[in-house]
């Protein structure tokens, strides 16, 4: 078995791809008795030190319908200079720059450790980056100087040629226009109005009417980049103007009881502002807002104090009364600026909800990020702000834009759908399936906004029929060629080629069985579950996800009828009842105790993380730090709380740490000032640094909770272990080893 | 009997004869029977040749009446009138024929067979002086003798006229060379009377004097002659003026005599130096004292009574208690002892402050704002205007009114410029540079800020400098053509009532705004609709949506003040709606040049600025019982039938206001009219202007003629029938004015004048001037469509006299006629005026003419060099360039002579004028020639002389 693992790590490295089966059954109806279907993980840019991109164009088959790229699993015949594409078996010529191709003399893109491989390509004008800010106003003073000042910060961060643009609204909404000297000017919008993207431009004037040529008039000279670039300036010749514009920026001034906040405008108007200056090019709209729209389109609660915001109750009385117009707002928005390729960011922070449930397919629709928090004057807020602008280990930014992904397989295989910050491209072909899992219908999707972390969840399924056996020894293929804006503003392409062997269930079950990638699965289970969440009942949901399990315990477990503690599961299925308890648990699919918007920002970012972060989410990590040994993963369990330990969780949104009784007076009684009791105080840092090192790296960052038994911030902690010792422990099964937990 | 013309002046319609079936006075309700003119037919032109054919016989009747004998220095001044009869050849037309007995040819209408080539005699005795006596307070008691009978101002004119251009109006076809032909055929104009002569004569015996104000129903100096005004008990003649002093006691009278019962009010009139200005009262909490029934306020109409526990209210006679604070004895008789100490009783106007109950939603007024909003599209930055108003404003603000006892200006600005977008500027004192929001959803206009846009002149300097600095250059490179004007006033209005408060703004535009926006105007100008029943519509308002706009402005109390700049048609008519409605002024500078038509704009503007305003007004008419109210004409708005709202009104608008009997009105108790006007003041306080008049009643038909005043009969005259080619074709009102005319002074003929032959014709003496004012009235470009007059122009004109004062209107349609050759350099006084006629003007003069809106200086080919060499500083009348838009600064006598008559003319004027130099027998002399109103028009409007032929013939044929 360690060497399957070790080929799913490997593979994971490689190609940033995990397969829930890695050796796949070889009929359509084995594969659906399989339970968990067919799937991967992709995480398309994944991070790879040791790929260093190719300076030409991809060799594509010339069958208009394949167009698959030359890849290691390509036959070739180096004597005529052709190669058949394993998808579709065309024969193909090579191109003339090929000739010199030998056995000897191979091209990257042929050889095994390519089976990922990323291509440079010049095609058309690069087009600087370009960040769109899009403030409210109606914050407490406090909250707006802390934004400004994040703001302002974050102008250093930028790409020196990025383009900046400045949207500000309160109960109106501004167009800055940043070009100005002695005078700043803005656009004024109402902000009750919906208007088209035409009318935005006309009214921003940057629509081009035919102005009629009139005699002695000087004729102007058309100027096509002075006209979108008075709203959207390289940030290095206007970051003094912005820096004072930013500073001047006062709290919409209109006297009323509850701040109008026309976001839903604010953001049409961004969207319709890049929708015609910048189509398809990387364009981030960062929305910074400080509470919920209160008046036009997209308005989440009315502007009058007595009527909270809408709850997860008011939702199933049906009693939100702006929820449906207002998402449907939004979706428009999202899907406008997703066929554009540009992406929304929204920072939300404050205390109460600020629509993120209506406003969420902005984000997850275009690959924007989603960051909630409960003031901009927090720590939390500023680094994740600041952490957008990260780079890379080569010195890039971690952010690309205006990816379409493409994925092909081979014949006996059908694309089902995908699950992930991604919108379909409505591309019909011979290998999408009719059954839709995710967003189906299609083999490409266009995700506007990702960095290296980004993965898509893609759903296959087995066409083979049962009838008509594979050969033995045959594997079955998949391309992804995810073609993106690199942050340099680069187009690139990565294809990924990848093979796995196909087995008859019935005769080699085992080998299926010992392939079962039971984290991937889970992760692949639990994005569909999700995904069914957003639109089905909560109950259903559960009641489907416990089906699935039970089918494949019965599939794949060993027992005697009626008696329970016969059941045994093999290594490779033995965590995932575990992943699925905790995922039944998890705020992704239990919306008790959370908000409308809580619930949406946790699925936002589940939908989005890779397979390891995704798996904190469905099952937070438990460390143990005591004088009894090393630090050590401990079950999630409340078993695991002990007085002489001290706790730290991951539960990726929070970091928990948590000092056991004896540890807690211990600290109170002041032991880790005593020169005798450092070891007690390194006890106690041990945790915090390791803390500290979860911080700095995730985004968006956990909010940090550090408390102690008996403590009112315990319950974080409380709510997420398994509360065995109150009830009596059925699941034998669950009891494995520590080691396994991760 | 030899048959006179004579003067005399009818309103209302004597017995109707038979003939004409308008019963009464519905000014233009209906059609009246078209007496005048009937081109159709040739039989009166024939009847009235034949007619004034005879009177040339004997053409001269003294009809002065008892105790009325002309003045020596009248009749030293006008030696003519006096060299008695001349004797015309003897034709075979002297014989008077019966009116349609013998029918001429047609075709003679410009020099018919009755022209007659010897000049007429100069046969009048206008030199009267008039009904008042140097006293007035005995005018009733000496001036005239009692009896129905009695006319001494008649004047009986028998000149021998040019009894064929009967084809009025609009027949004339001969052109220029016609005007400028020989006269020979043309009656004396010495002989009929002459307005400049009523002029002198009241200036004569009134000027200079103190008119006090203490007598009911006294008819006051004319316009142009100054005096000082004492307010002692009814509003001075500056604030009210009357058709009639004097009522006709009962609606049927008032029938008879057609002569309208008006009063034109000019609530902010400015009142001289040495004139006391109004005193306000403060009633504290307790607020104005007012009648518990019909509510007119407390003035020295009400009669005290019971010791002065309780007052008799003269308006409605409710007996209403005086409140305690108010409590004062009575004197012996029967006046309260605080009789003079308090304005509310003993003065005619006075101001009260009002309390919380007369403010907008119960809450004190701000002070008003102005808001400065500059078209900045391409033709206006290209001429250079941008960047004049900008540098004009930066010192201008400095003199925004304020309340003499303060030191700087309440009011705030703001600024707004526009092309096809909104531009609304941030001029906060505490901004380090002005912030500019474009608003740019035109469709459905909104303010984007608040705080800052309405700011303090004097905390903002800086800044508003430094955007004054700015906005000429930021639009430097504009190509925008196109702009927007409705939503520039919506804006405005939205902006004043974010703000909550009054104001006004300055739109200072130049095209027709044709970007897409509402009220979107497209150029209907259309020559075809000239003298259709359609040509109304092009002094109606293209689109709805102004007047809907002007409703909002008046109900947030916001004024618009426009300035034009057009080049060619931008449709007056809808552009000019809300600025009517609303109380505001309009500014027309056509083909604008920033090197000529500066000083014009600039002086304008800058007395627009400085002017003294109320804002967010509500006028109400209160009258005595007996009759009441009925129209009222002005730059005003109305929602019901008694409030008269005004956005805003300065010092120069006039609400003419007429008036109805309900009932029989008592001569014991008069008329009285009490007008009063809440408003904000410039500090923004709220305050109520009460102007009172009392008129005298009377039964005798000559008492009202006698109390007439032509000058706001006019005035009167013109606002209805400007208000009325709304609704009705040209020429239907215009048949109307004559109609009535003629009326009014056949009614006087019939009822008041000596028996004489009915070929005489007789005018009061107080409507003397009525025939040529009514002449130039009916010659004015509104009421005469034809396609060489801009359809502009005649809205502008028709805008204009709306809203002016009788003061206004009697120089705009007589302009003033100066000979400036004959300059006594001693004296300070203006030279006087001569009769706008080119008969008046000779070669070797020099001639200035004002209208209150053109200045003209006309030079005889052979003006005197040394007057040439003085004022152009130029040696011959070649030399002069009539390019040049201002005369040379120069210092001798007669440069600085002429400077102070212009500054004189012009002080008097509310729009500035500009000067024009006309030089004899040079093209632009045609333009001067239309100000010649008693010339024949070359728009085709008769002559004074042909126009009292047609009234003539009308009166004859009412009264047979």
């Amino acid at each position: 078995m360690a060497t399957y693992l070790e080929f799913i790590q490997q593979n994971e490295e490689r190609d940033g791809v995990r397969f829930s089966w890695n050796v796949w059954p070889s009929s359509r109806l084995e594969a659906t008795r399989m339970v968990v279907p067919l799937a991967c993980l992709l995480t398309p840019l994944k991070e790879r030190l040791d790929l260093p991109p190719v300076q030409y164009e991809p060799v594509l088959c010339s069958r208009p319908t394949c167009k698959a790229v030359l890849n290691p699993l390509c036959q070739v015949d180096f004597r005529a200079k052709l190669w058949a594409c394993n998808f579709c078996f065309q024969r193909n010529q090579f191109p003339p720059a090929y000739a010199g191709i030998s056995e000897v003399n191979q091209p990257a893109e042929l050889m095994p450790q390519f089976s990922t491989i990323e291509y440079i390509v010049q095609r058309g004008p690069q087009t600087p980056l370009i960040f769109l800010y899009v403030v409210d106003t109606c914050l407490e003073e406090e909250d707006l100087q802390a934004l400004k000042e994040s703001l302002q910060m974050s102008l250093s961060l930028l790409p020196a040629d990025a383009l900046v643009g400045l949207i500000t609204f309160g109960r109106m909404v501004q167009v800055h226009e940043l070009s100005c000297e002695g005078i700043s000017k803005s656009y004024v919008f109402r902000g009750t109005k919906d208007l088209t993207a035409k009318q935005i431009q006309d009214m921003l004037g940057l629509s081009r009417p035919a102005v009629p040529i009139q005699p002695g008039r000087p004729l102007q000279t058309p100027e096509q980049p002075v006209i979108s670039s008075r709203f959207l300036q390289p940030v290095h010749k206007i970051d003094m103007n912005l820096t004072d514009l930013l500073g001047e920026l006062q709290r919409d001034p209109w006297p009323v009881t509850q701040p109008l906040r026309s976001t839903g405008v604010a953001l049409s108007i961004a969207v319709g502002l890049l929708e015609g200056t910048f189509p398809n090019t990387g364009a981030r709209i960062m929305l910074f807002t400080g509470g919920p729209p209160t008046q036009g389109p997209g308005m989440v609660v009315g502007d009058e104090l007595k009527t909270p915001i809408r709850s997860w109750h008011d939702i199933e009385k049906d009693n939100a009364r702006f929820m449906k117009k207002a998402t449907k707002h939004y979706e428009a928005l999202a899907n406008r600026t997703a066929a554009n390729g540009h992406c929304i960011d929204i920072y939300a922070c404050a205390l109460d909800q600020t629509g993120l449930l209506e406003m969420k397919c902005c984000a997850n629709l275009t690959g924007g990020h989603m960051v909630m928090g409960d003031s901009f004057n927090t720590s939390l807020f500023k680094q994740t702000f600041q952490r957008v602008f990260n780079k890379g280990f080569n010195g890039e930014f971690r952010m690309a834009f205006g990816a379409s992904l493409d994925v092909k397989t081979s014949r006996e295989l059908k694309i089902a759908g995908a699950i992930g910050p991604c919108i379909s491209l409505n591309a019909k072909g011979p290998c999408v399936s009719e059954n839709e899992l995710g967003i189906g219908g299609t083999s490409q999707w266009k995700i506007c906004s990702l960095d290296p972390t980004t993965t898509l969840a893609i759903y296959f399924e087995v066409v083979n029929q049962h009838n008509a056996p594979i050969p033995q020894g045959g594997r079955g293929a998949v391309q992804f060629v995810t073609q993106y804006q690199h942050s340099s503003t680069q187009k690139r392409i990565r294809v990924t080629t990848i093979a796995r062997n196909w087995a008859d269930a019935q005769s080699q079950l085992q080998h299926i069985e010992a392939a079962f990638d039971q984290e991937a699965a889970a992760v692949l289970m639990a994005r569909l579950g999700v995904y069914r969440a957003e639109s089905e009942e909560g109950p259903d949901v559960l009641r489907w996800l416990d089906r699935q399990l039970i089918r494949l315990c019965q599939k794949f477990g060993q027992y005697n009828k009626d008696d329970p503690n016969s059941f045994r599961l093999s290594e490779s299925f033995s965590l995932y009842p575990q992943f699925m308890f905790h995922l039944r648990r998890s705020p992704f699919l239990q919306v008790f105790n959370n908000s409308p918007d809580e619930s949406s920002y946790y699925r936002h970012h589940f939908a989005r993380q890779d397979l390891t972060q995704s798996l904190i989410m469905i099952q937070p990590i438990l460390y143990a730090y005591s004088f009894h040994g090393p630090p050590e993963p401990v079950l999630l369990d409340s078993s695991s709380i002990l007085p002489d330990r001290i706790l730290l969780m991951d539960t990726f949104f929070q970091i928990v740490i948590y000092l056991g009784e004896t540890i807690a007076q211990w600290q109170k009684a002041g032991y880790q000032d005593m020169p005798e009791y450092e070891n007690f105080k390194h006890l106690l840092q041990a945790p915090l640094d390791d803390a500290q090192e979860i911080l700095q790296t995730r985004f968006p960052m956990p909010r940090y909770i550090h408390t102690e038994h008996g403590g009112s911030q315990a319950r974080f902690l409380l709510s997420k272990v398994n509360p065995s010792q109150t009830h009596n422990n059925l699941y034998a099964w669950g009891q494995v080893s520590r080691e396994e937990l991760l | 009997m030899t048959c006179s013309l004579f003067f005399v002046s009818a309103k209302f319609q004597g017995p109707p004869p038979p003939s004409n079936t308008g019963p009464s006075y519905p000014p233009y309700s209906h059609q009246l029977q078209p007496a005048y003119p009937n081109t159709a037919s040739t039989a009166p032109a024939a009847q009235l040749a034949n007619q004034l054919n005879s009177m040339q016989i004997n053409s001269y009747v003294s009809c002065s009446g008892p105790g009325t004998t002309p003045s020596p220095r009248m009749s030293s001044g006008h030696p003519a009138s006096f060299q008695g009869p001349q004797s015309p050849p003897p034709t075979q037309q002297q014989m008077a024929l019966p009116p349609g007995s013998q029918i001429p040819p047609p075709g003679n209408n410009i020099n018919g067979p009755c022209a007659q080539p010897s000049l007429p005699p100069m046969a009048r005795q206008d030199g009267t002086p008039g009904p008042v006596p140097p006293n007035p307070n005995l005018q009733q008691l000496s001036g005239q003798p009692p009896g129905p009978g009695y006319h001494p101002q008649q004047a009986n004119y028998g000149p021998q006229m040019a009894g064929s251009q009967l084809s009025y109006p609009g027949a004339f076809p001969g052109g220029p060379a016609q005007l400028s032909g020989p006269q020979q055929k043309k009656l004396d104009p010495d002989s009929i009377p002459s307005p400049i002569q009523v002029i002198e004569n009241d200036k004569a015996s009134r000027g200079g004097q103190v008119y006090a104000t203490n007598t009911r129903g006294q008819v006051p100096p004319l316009v142009t002659t100054d005096c000082v005004i004492q307010d002692q008990g009814h509003a001075s003649p500056r604030y009210i003026r009357c058709t009639t002093y004097c009522f006709p006691s009962s609606s049927d009278m008032a029938k008879q005599a057609r002569v309208p019962l008006a009063a034109v009010i000019q609530p902010f009139a400015t009142v001289l130096p040495n004139e006391t200005p109004l005193y306000v009262v403060n009633h504290g909490e307790t607020g104005p004292i007012r009648c518990n029934r019909c509510k007119a306020y407390m003035c020295p109409f009400m009669q005290f009574i019971e010791g002065g526990r309780r007052y008799q209210c003269g308006f409605c006679s409710c007996i209403n208690d005086v409140p305690p604070f108010f409590f004062q004895h009575l004197d012996h008789i029967g006046r309260r002892i605080d009789h003079y100490e308090r304005p509310e009783l003993s003065l005619g106007s006075y101001e009260y402050v009002a309390t919380l109950d007369y403010c907008r939603n119960n809450k004190p007024p701000k002070p008003p704002a102005y808001i400065f909003m500059i078209d900045v599209s391409y033709r206006n930055i290209n001429s250079g205007l941008v960047k004049l108003i900008c540098d004009e404003l930066k010192t201008l603000l400095d003199k925004l009114p304020r309340e003499e006892q303060e030191e700087a200006s309440a009011i705030r600005v703001g600024f707004v410029t526009y092309n096809k977008v909104l531009h609304f500027f941030n001029v906060k004192s505490s901004l380090a540079q002005p912030q500019m929001m474009v608003v740019s959803d035109v469709g459905e206009v909104f303010v984007p800020l608040l705080d800052g846009f309405l700011v303090n002149f004097q905390e903002s300097r800086s800044i508003i400098n430094n955007l004054l600095d700015q906005i000429p250059e930021m639009f430097a490179e504009t190509n925008e053509s196109e702009t927007i004007f409705a939503p520039v006033i919506q804006a405005g209005m939205e902006a004043l009532k974010a703000a909550e408060c009054a104001g006004k703004l300055f739109i200072f535009h130049s095209s027709l705004p044709t970007a897409e926006a509402p009220g979107k105007l497209r150029n209907r100008d259309d020559k075809k609709l000239l003298n259709t029943d359609k040509e109304k519509t092009l002094f109606q308002p293209q689109v709805n949506f102004y007047e809907a706009l002007a409703r909002d402005c008046v109900a947030n109390g916001c004024c618009v003040d426009l300035f034009l700049f057009p080049n060619q048609y931008v449709d007056v008519a809808s552009m000019g709606l809300v600025t009517m409605y609303t109380g505001g002024t309009l500014y027309k500078y056509n083909n604008f040049q920033v090197d000529a038509d500066s000083p014009q704009f600039l002086s304008d503007l800058r007395r627009d600025i400085e002017k003294k305003t109320g804002f967010d007004a509500i006028m109400r008419v209160r009258t005595s019982t007996g009759f009441r109210a009925t129209d009222f004409f002005g730059a005003i708005y109305m929602n019901n039938t008694t409030d008269v709202e005004m956005a805003a009104i300065d010092c120069d608008k006039a609400v003419t206001v007429e008036f109805k009997h309900d009932d029989k009105l008592s001569e014991d108790n008069g008329a009285l009219i009490q007008c009063a006007v809440l408003y904000t003041s410039i500090s923004g306080q709220r305050r109520l202007r009460v102007h009172n008049i009392g008129l005298n009643c009377s039964s005798q038909l000559a008492d009202i003629y006698k109390s007439c005043e032509t000058d706001a009969l006019i005035n009167f005259f013109a606002k209805s029938a400007f208000k009325a080619i709304l609704s009705q074709p040209l020429k239907v009102v215009r048949e109307i004015l004559v109609n009535q005319t003629a009326h009014m002074l056949a009614c006087y003929r019939k009822n008041c004048a000596s028996p004489s032959a009915v070929s005489q014709l007789i005018l009061p003496d107080a409507m003397k001037v009525l025939p040529v004012y009514m002449n130039c009235l009916l010659k004015s470009c509104v009421l005469v469509g034809r396609p060489e007059i801009p359809t502009d122009e005649r809205a502008f004109h028709r805008q204009l006299v709306t809203s002016m004062g009788v003061a206004d209107t009697q120089v705009f349609f007589y302009p003033q006629l100066l000979p400036i050759h004959s300059l006594d350099l001693k004296n300070d006084a203006v030279p006087a005026a001569v009769r706008c006629s080119e008969e008046r003007l000779s070669e070797g003069g020099a001639f200035l003419l004002a209208n209150g809106l053109s200045l003209f200086l006309w030079l005889g080919v052979s003006t005197p060099p040394e007057l040439i060499q003085g004022l152009f500083n130029v040696p011959s009348f070649a030399h002069i360039s009539t390019e040049a838009m201002s005369l040379p600064d120069l210092d001798n006598p007669f440069a600085k002579k002429f400077k102070s008559i212009l500054k004189h003319i012009q002080s008097q004027r509310p729009y500035t004028m500009k000067l024009m130099i006309v030089k004899q027998r040079e093209q632009p002399e045609m333009l001067f020639r239309q100000f010649l109103v008693e010339d024949k028009s070359i728009y085709g409007g008769a002559s004074y002389v042909d126009f009292l032929c047609c009234v003539h013939k009308e009166i004859c044929q009412l009264l047979s």
